[in-house]
């Protein structure tokens, strides 16, 4: 009668899973030198370019900017990937008239390709790289008609008339094109305000151009370059928005292009678009200088760093989840914590993650507080469950809008993040909450969902440790060793916590 | 003391003893009553079952004439969607607490039923509609609005420890421990109160009717013992919580069986289920013993005050 059989080859499938494990770890750690523990630092930005375009058959040249070491940043390494073209890398001519330059060839292709481009920069504060200015044109005729001409001219007098110098003379030109909304509008029909800047700055005698730059943000993928205007004073030069006339540049922003040169020139294909990938590594400091050399990979290497950067930003996220698993696994077989959806804690931590801890748990308790009341009104309408439930996944995302538009008015981008909620799964967590009010009053509603948000901090702030995320960014091992710890919980026997506390009359003593 | 852990309750008696494809048998209560029928066990009598929106808009017709029965989700659990109508008035139908309600409201309650809103994880179900059961007088002053029940757990075909559940104003009728109904710990050898909590905690006296539970003894207790192993061989469930009643006209009767019995059963009898359970892992093939032999093989190790084995007749209830 009793089904369970020998428990023999299960020990021996966690003592595999460990042994595994441990062993893959420890091969990583000394054959690839990769630390145990996130020692010191340095920080280094992988940022790798994806270019796709459609070819058409023809013999294909494509050339791409490329960034070099610059204010803040050193390049260490760069790869490409890109199986079936020839490629050059063009050297920044001396004079500075020209940047470096990537530029990939093909005799035949045809369709979608896809290439890409990637390159380590390493955070370094001291590192300065004096940017010579560039020759302004020689005067030229202002794009653009009649009207237009007269127009921008006019907003140069009146930002001349205010300035001293070229940076201020920057600042109130901008100011002019936000003030003075008609102008500005007849002049964006010509060409873009960047461009009329430029222009408008040469016209003057600034030298000044058009740079790209990236905002570097972990684990984001799909960006695109800002445009930026640069303007030169003497020997130093500003960075302006030319949207909001802000001033100056982020630690975090690297300059992608700035020799006034186009980011992709194509010559046989069409459709071009370039998407950026950026994540951050922390990488000790010995082995800054050792990065170049070794990429060469091996099955036994089997670490994600083999994968784009695209998709490692992606698991970088990914890897953890069996992180937040583990811990409610832990909460609950261990202490007998009670949540509401076993693993709805895991995503709403992973939300966490993307909103940070305070504008989450804001979020979640506004979101679910303000659903409960939506779901409260529609108990009363005597509709069907599936209908109910859709009608609270669709309230939950309309909350989730209005918050989204009401944080940004106030002025608080955070709350933008409040849609990194996952919604259906909110939505069954307030059905539930609610039947549970209805069913066992609020005080088991504040019990259980108290312990889901509880739960959920608990597995941020695991998630979110730097030696956890090292761990599993760099051991893709540590998934087995999580694996059979699981395996381990599942057959734990013992009480759990919140046992000995219920059977506490019943259960022998400690003292004696 | 021995106490029995939730986790060593899921994986060294629930999925050592309860095959899964055995499981649906009780967690449906349909398919329950029907098993039962076929075994000549004693239910609720069966008024009907509501398993469509044409139905429900009907089911006028099925409780035209009922003057009481009592409404259930067939994958209901923890009285989760039980309505009891006591009585029906000039069309007004009176639950247990006395508060009375229109056909409209049993309408909703069974559309609310069908759709899964009491089945675990939201699944379809069906509405049982099943007469009502009247407390036998002897209990009746024990509970208050609701009907006590007995939960045995039975293990292997042997019963092992047993508990009574009175309702109380906090658990709105409902005889379900995590609600608030008190829980008395009853010797499995004689049908008497050992011990009784509620919430966990010891109390002496029922909450709203003051009878001192430590007086009470469950009547005709011998034939709710071979009724529990009587549930337990029709199912083939190793372990298995079988809930009786004690019906004023059917006398005891098979309310519903759970596949993965609380463990509160050990606080309402303040002893530990685990050495028990352990003392009938060591038969070699209980399924040999009659049901007589097992009751006595239970009260020989599992009460307190072990009886010479006597006929049913021979239990006289001790009035209080
Ligand atoms: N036919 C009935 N007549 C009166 N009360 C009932 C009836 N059926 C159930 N009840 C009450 O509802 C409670 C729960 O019923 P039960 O069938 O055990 O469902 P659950 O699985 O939800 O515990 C019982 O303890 C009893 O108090
Ligand atoms: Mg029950």
């Amino acid at each position: 009668m009793r089904l369970s059989k020998s428990r023999a080859p299960f020990y021996t499938f966690v003592a595999l899973l460990l042994i595994a494990g441990f062993g893959l770890a420890a091969y990583r750690h000394i054959a690839f030198d990769v630390p145990w523990l996130p020692g010191e630092k340095r920080q280094i930005w992988s940022i790798e370019a994806k270019i796709e375009y459609l070819a058409k058959g023809e013999p294909v040249k494509l050339s791409l900017a490329i960034p070099d070491t610059q204010m803040g940043f050193e390049r260490l390494g760069e790869h490409t990937a890109s199986p079936g073209y020839g490629l050059a890398f063009t050297d920044a001519a001396a004079d500075g008239s020209s940047g470096r330059r990537a530029e990939w060839s093909a005799r035949s292709v045809w369709g979608k390709q896809t290439l890409y481009y990637r390159v380590d920069m390493l955070v370094d504060p001291n590192q300065r790289v004096d940017l010579s200015s560039p020759s302004i044109a020689p005067p030229k005729m202002l794009q653009g008609d009649g009207p237009q001409v007269t127009a921008a001219l006019q907003l140069l007098e009146n930002a001349l008339a205010r300035s001293a110098d070229n940076f201020t003379l920057t600042r109130e030109l901008i100011r002019e094109f936000r003030t003075e909304a008609q102008s500005a509008q007849l002049l964006g029909q010509a060409q873009t305000r960047i461009d009329w800047l430029v222009d408008l700055l040469h016209h003057a005698g600034v030298p000044a151009r058009k740079v790209l730059l990236l905002n570097l943000e972990d684990g984001r993928r799909r960006q695109s370059l800002a445009p930026v205007l640069q303007v030169f004073e003497g020997d130093g030069y500003q960075l302006f928005d030319p949207a909001t006339g802000k001033q100056g540049r982020k630690p975090n922003q690297i300059l992608w292009e700035y020799h006034s040169a186009a980011l992709l020139d194509l010559i046989g294909g069409n459709q071009s678009t370039v998407h950026f990938s950026v994540i951050e590594q922390e990488v000790p400091v010995n082995q800054v200088i050792e990065r170049e050399s070794v990429r060469r990979s091996s099955l036994l290497d089997f670490s994600i760093h083999s994968l784009p950067l695209e998709e490692q930003a992606l698991f970088k996220g990914i890897l953890l989840i069996p992180v937040g698993v583990l811990v409610v696994v832990m909460l609950r077989i261990l202490v007998g914590l009670r949540t509401s959806g076993t693993f709805m804690p895991v995503l709403i931590a992973m939300a966490f993650i993307q909103t940070s801890l305070l504008t989450g748990v804001v979020g979640f308790l506004l979101i679910v507080g303000v659903g409960l009341m939506i779901r409260s009104y529609l108990s009363q309408l005597n509709l069907l469950l599936i209908a109910r439930i859709s009608a609270v996944i669709i309230s939950v995302i309309v909350l989730i809008a209005v918050f989204a538009v009401l944080a940004y008015q106030l002025g608080l981008s955070e709350g933008l993040k409040i849609t990194f909620f996952p919604m259906i799964i909110l939505s069954w967590t307030i059905e539930r909450m609610s039947i549970l009010w209805e069913e066992e009053g609020p005080k088991q509603v504040l019990v259980q969902g108290g312990g889901s948000l509880v739960v959920a901090m608990l597995a941020y702030v695991v998630m979110t440790n730097d030696i956890v995320r090292h761990l599993t960014f760099n051991f893709l091992s540590l998934q087995l060793i999580f694996m059979a710890l699981v395996l381990m919980l599942g057959s734990y026997k013992g009480y759990r916590l919140s046992e000995i506390r219920r059977f506490k009359e019943l259960l022998p003593k400690d003292g004696n | 003391m021995g106490i029995l852990g939730m986790n060593r309750r899921n994986i060294s008696y629930i999925s050592a003893y309860n095959p899964r494809y055995l499981m649906p048998l009780v967690d449906d209560k349909l398919k329950t009553k029907q098993l039962a029928l076929e075994h000549d066990v004693p239910v609720p009598e069966m008024i009907g079952v509501v398993d469509s929106q044409p139905a429900i808009k009907n089911v006028e017709l099925l409780l035209r004439g009922q003057k009481s029965f009592c409404i259930k989700p067939a994958k209901g659990s923890g009285g989760k969607g039980i309505l009891v109508i006591i009585r029906v008035e000039e069309g007004r139908y009176y639950r247990s607490n006395g508060q009375p309600i229109e056909l409209p409201d049993i309408q909703r309650h069974l559309s609310n039923i069908l759709a899964g809103l009491f089945s675990l994880g939201g699944a379809m179900d069906v509405a049982i509609v099943e007469g009502l059961i009247v407390v036998d007088p002897f209990l009746a002053e024990y509970s208050y609005e609701g009907v006590p029940d007995i939960r045995l757990i039975v293990f292997r075909g042997v019963p092992v420890m047993s508990m009574m559940r009175l309702s109380c104003a906090v658990s709105q009728g409902k005889a379900n421990l995590h609600q608030g109904a008190v829980g008395v710990g009853i010797d499995v050898g004689s049908g008497r109160a050992v011990n009784a909590v509620q919430r966990d905690h010891r109390v002496s006296h029922h909450p709203d009717t003051g009878c001192d539970l430590m007086r009470l003894a469950v009547p005709r207790w011998q034939e709710l013992l071979e009724l529990g192993c009587a549930c337990s061989d029709m199912t083939g469930l190793g372990y298995l919580g079988v809930d009786l009643v004690l019906d004023a006209n059917q006398g005891p009767v098979l309310l519903e069986l759970n596949a993965r019995p609380g463990l509160s059963i050990q606080i309402a009898n303040h002893a530990g289920l685990l050495p028990r359970l352990r003392e009938i892992e060591k038969l070699k093939n209980p399924a040999r013993m009659s049901v007589r032999q097992r009751i006595d093989f239970a009260r020989r190790h599992f009460s307190a005050e072990p009886l010479a084995p006597v006929a049913p007749s021979e239990i006289i209830p001790v009035s209080t």
